[in-house]
């Protein structure tokens, strides 16, 4: 089974770094092979080889790896003794049918989607805001990675105590204006907007970081020639900025889509999915089924993880597409 | 045109795998290193003892006294079950385990650990009650090195304030009644952790055993009215809403700000209670009717995972055995302040050097082990069910009668 799965890896990379530059080394390679064919290719295999044993052993294993487990049921006893039952696809049916499937991909869909639309936002608004270069603006722009730099356990904890019931500083601030108090990681209705809200501000840096960058190869020239045919400001906004970002807006929304999907520590830390099932998304869920319990069940864990595999796969497809039918349009 | 290409892609590509593979056979056989006759591997999730500790000076002197040297590696308890589970089904588990209680189970359902009885190991003295966690099928998997608990901790000084006695706290009612005591005066009244983890179920338990449910039935009307005692004080104000999310570290910390007057928590509080800013109490958690309610027990076991030499269990034995001892046992309550010794002689021997540890020992005691009852391995899936049907409630997504009903559905499913 492994073996497989590694030619095809070993070979689907090949095509891959080799594309480019058909033309020329093709005749080369005619040329070569009257003389020395064998040699020559096994050099070239013994050059490729630390490449192909990294790429088999540390990506073609672990996911065979995983649709082995998802395929068979593994308990506990058969983890240990190697002998788990061939049980097709039962793992997924039982994932689908269970009553947390419905729940955990809306939240899938509502975390991923508002995470990374308003992290763009955001990340975009900062981006355009500090593209000014006034004073100060690369100290604030530092100020703004301090998401980034932080172990996550501090920051899901910080926001965990701010949104604390009782002592939250949230929900004082809210009291102090005469608001009620929220309980936002203990009541089913709110708990998934606060770890969206803690998501967010993680995932911020991120946007500002690669949008600002890219805002920076945009040409000074255009803005000019813009302002001096008489565009306000929003106009060059949305008739240079965003056309011209749009390249590294999709790779930015494709990134972060796949960050967000796959986000466990940030919800466990905070809610563990709960209360109940209430924040719960697929991935939390698959940490919880192998890792939350103290029952470790490998198998529906390892279905829904290729699930968010398929997920990130399909997404990175449409990506390509679209990039594709922009690039011949 | 395309043939030189694909037979060198082809070739490559199966020479890759031939590395790869050569790779990870060398990857597997690494693993497959047997100790050496003289040196016993030990595992314990006691991280914070480390080499040089006097914990780590104990282990050594079992070594020593069985004449052979051993190898002590620490890690947390998570990361302990999920390294024994890779270890034994590697082939390379060590000699010796510490772990906790209801994860013993688990590991020997799997076959791969030994039974007392194939050690030679005499556990006629150790307390029913806690030996109980480790006995699958009549076979008992392992010793408890010591006992921990849950009891209720109390702020005297809120308490005095509210005109509390703590001694009038015998069942539920009396206790509702001292919390709307202590919140009337402007104090917090109880809190408790109501985590959707292993921990909000230890929690629960005893409350839950307390109405006299059962963890086969999770929706009777006994553990229907533990569930709602828990709603009730929420909604009564009586415990904070942040329980919902509480670890029982969590809990602490609450309690330590001298805000509430009550708190469920265990053994290994007892010194922090000491050096609290405040005079501290314990009272054992009451029964619905009075008495004492059964807590689940927590504490390690001692296990010794299959090896494929057998002769290495004598050595083992004899290792444990050194541990086991009612000195060992004291000394082991001593070296981690909380750990009740689990015979009856360990208890009088450590009531003799510590008699505050009292409600402790009686607490052990009447506590009750969550894998008892030949639960098993059936026992984390209905923990979960069961802490999830705790949460639904608390949030209020659901009433406590109906999310136990759920909850009941879905252990059934889960272990039929």
């Amino acid at each position: 089974m492994t073996t497989t799965s590694v030619g095809e890896t070993g070979r689907v990379s090949q095509p891959g770094a080799a594309g480019p530059r058909p033309a020329a080394p093709r005749q080369d390679g005619r040329r070569r092979r009257t003389h020395s064919p064998s040699a020559r290719q096994w050099a070239a295999l013994a050059f490729a080889s630390p490449l192909l044993a990294y790429l088999a052993v540390f990506y073609a294993f672990p996911l065979w790896r995983n649709i082995e487990l998802s395929i068979h049921d593994y308990t506990v006893r058969a983890f240990v003794q190697g002998n788990a039952e061939f049980v097709g696809f039962e793992k997924y049916i039982e994932v689908f049918t269970s009553n947390a499937f419905p729940t955990a991909l809306v939240n899938t869909a509502v975390f991923t989607l508002v995470s990374i639309g308003l992290q763009y936002v955001i990340g975009l608004a900062l981006a355009v805001f500090f593209h000014a270069n006034f004073r100060l603006s690369g100290v604030l722009r530092a100020l703004f990675l301090v998401p980034w730099l932080l172990p996550l356990i501090v920051s899901a904890s910080t926001w965990a105590w701010m949104l604390n019931s009782e002592n939250g500083i949230i929900n004082s601030v809210i009291e102090a204006f005469g608001g009620e108090q929220i309980n936002w990681l203990t009541s089913p209705d709110t708990a998934l907007t606060a770890v969206i809200i803690a998501n967010i501000w993680l995932g911020i840096p991120f946007n500002l970081v690669i949008l600002y960058a890219g805002l920076q190869q945009i040409p000074a020239e255009v803005y000019e020639a813009a302002s001096l045919d008489g565009a306000t400001a929003r106009e060059q906004f949305w008739r240079i900025t965003v056309p011209l970002l749009r390249s590294v807006s999709a790779i930015t929304l494709l990134l972060g889509f796949i960050y967000t999907l796959k986000v466990v520590d940030v919800i466990w830390i905070m809610t563990t999915g709960g209360p109940g099932n209430a924040s719960l998304t697929l991935s939390v869920w698959s940490y919880r089924e192998a890792f939350g319990t103290g029952q470790p069940d490998f198998s529906p864990a390892a279905a829904i993880g290729n699930l968010l595999i398929v997920i990130a796969l399909v997404v990175g497809f449409l990506h390509l597409r679209l990039q594709r039918t922009r690039g011949n349009s | 045109m395309k043939n030189p290409r694909r037979t060198s892609l082809a070739r490559s590509a199966s020479a890759g795998l031939a590395v790869a593979s050569l790779a990870l056979a060398a990857a597997c056989s690494s693993g497959g290193e047997e100790g050496d006759a003289d040196t016993y591997t030990w595992w314990d999730p006691y991280p914070q003892h480390e080499a040089g500790s006097d914990w780590a000076a104990r282990v050594d002197a079992c070594g020593e006294q069985a004449g052979v040297t051993i190898e002590r590696t620490a890690s947390d308890t998570t990361a302990l079950t999920n390294q024994a589970l890779l270890a034994a089904q590697e082939g390379t588990s060590p000699d010796i385990i510490l772990l906790d209680n209801p994860a013993v189970s688990t590991l020997a359902e799997t076959d791969m650990l030994t039974t007392v009885d194939e050690l030679g190991l005499d556990v006629s003295g150790v307390d029913e009650n806690l030996l109980a966690a480790g006995v699958l099928e009549d076979q008992a998997y392992g010793i408890p090195i010591g006992a921990n608990t849950l009891a209720i901790y109390y702020n005297a000084e809120v308490l005095d304030a509210a005109g509390v006695d703590p001694a009038s706290i015998t069942d539920w009612d009396s206790l509702t009644a001292a919390l709307e005591q202590v919140t009337g005066n402007g104090n917090g009244g109880i809190t408790f952790a109501g985590i959707g983890t292993e921990e909000g179920s230890f929690q629960f338990l005893p409350w839950f055993w307390g109405a006299g449910a059962d963890l086969r039935q999770l929706d009777s009307p006994e553990a229907v009215a533990a569930l709602e005692l828990w709603t009730g004080w929420l909604e009564a104000g009586y415990a904070p809403n942040s329980v919902i999310t509480n670890s029982q570290n969590t809990t602490w910390e609450e309690f330590l700000t001298g805000e509430y007057g009550f708190v469920v928590n265990g053994t290994w509080q007892v010194n922090s209670a000491a050096e609290a800013g405040f005079a501290t109490g314990v009272i054992g958690l009451p029964a619905m009717n009075g008495g004492p309610a059964p807590a689940p027990t927590g504490g390690e076991f001692i296990i010794a995972p299959v090896q494929a030499d057998t002769e290495r269990y004598d050595i083992t034995r004899q290792i444990v055995e050194c541990m086991t001892t009612p000195e060992g046992f004291v000394e082991t309550a001593t070296t981690f302040a909380y750990y009740v010794p689990p015979t009856a002689d360990g208890q009088a021997a450590l009531l003799e050097a510590r008699p505050e540890l009292e409600p402790w020992v009686q607490a052990v005691r009447e506590a009750k082990g969550r894998t008892s009852d030949d639960l098993g391995t059936d026992y984390p899936m209905i923990s979960e069910a069961l802490w999830t049907a705790v949460q639904n409630a608390l949030s209020g997504s659901a009433t406590p009668a109906e999310a136990l009903a759920q909850a009941q559905t879905e252990a059934a499913d889960a272990t039929s």
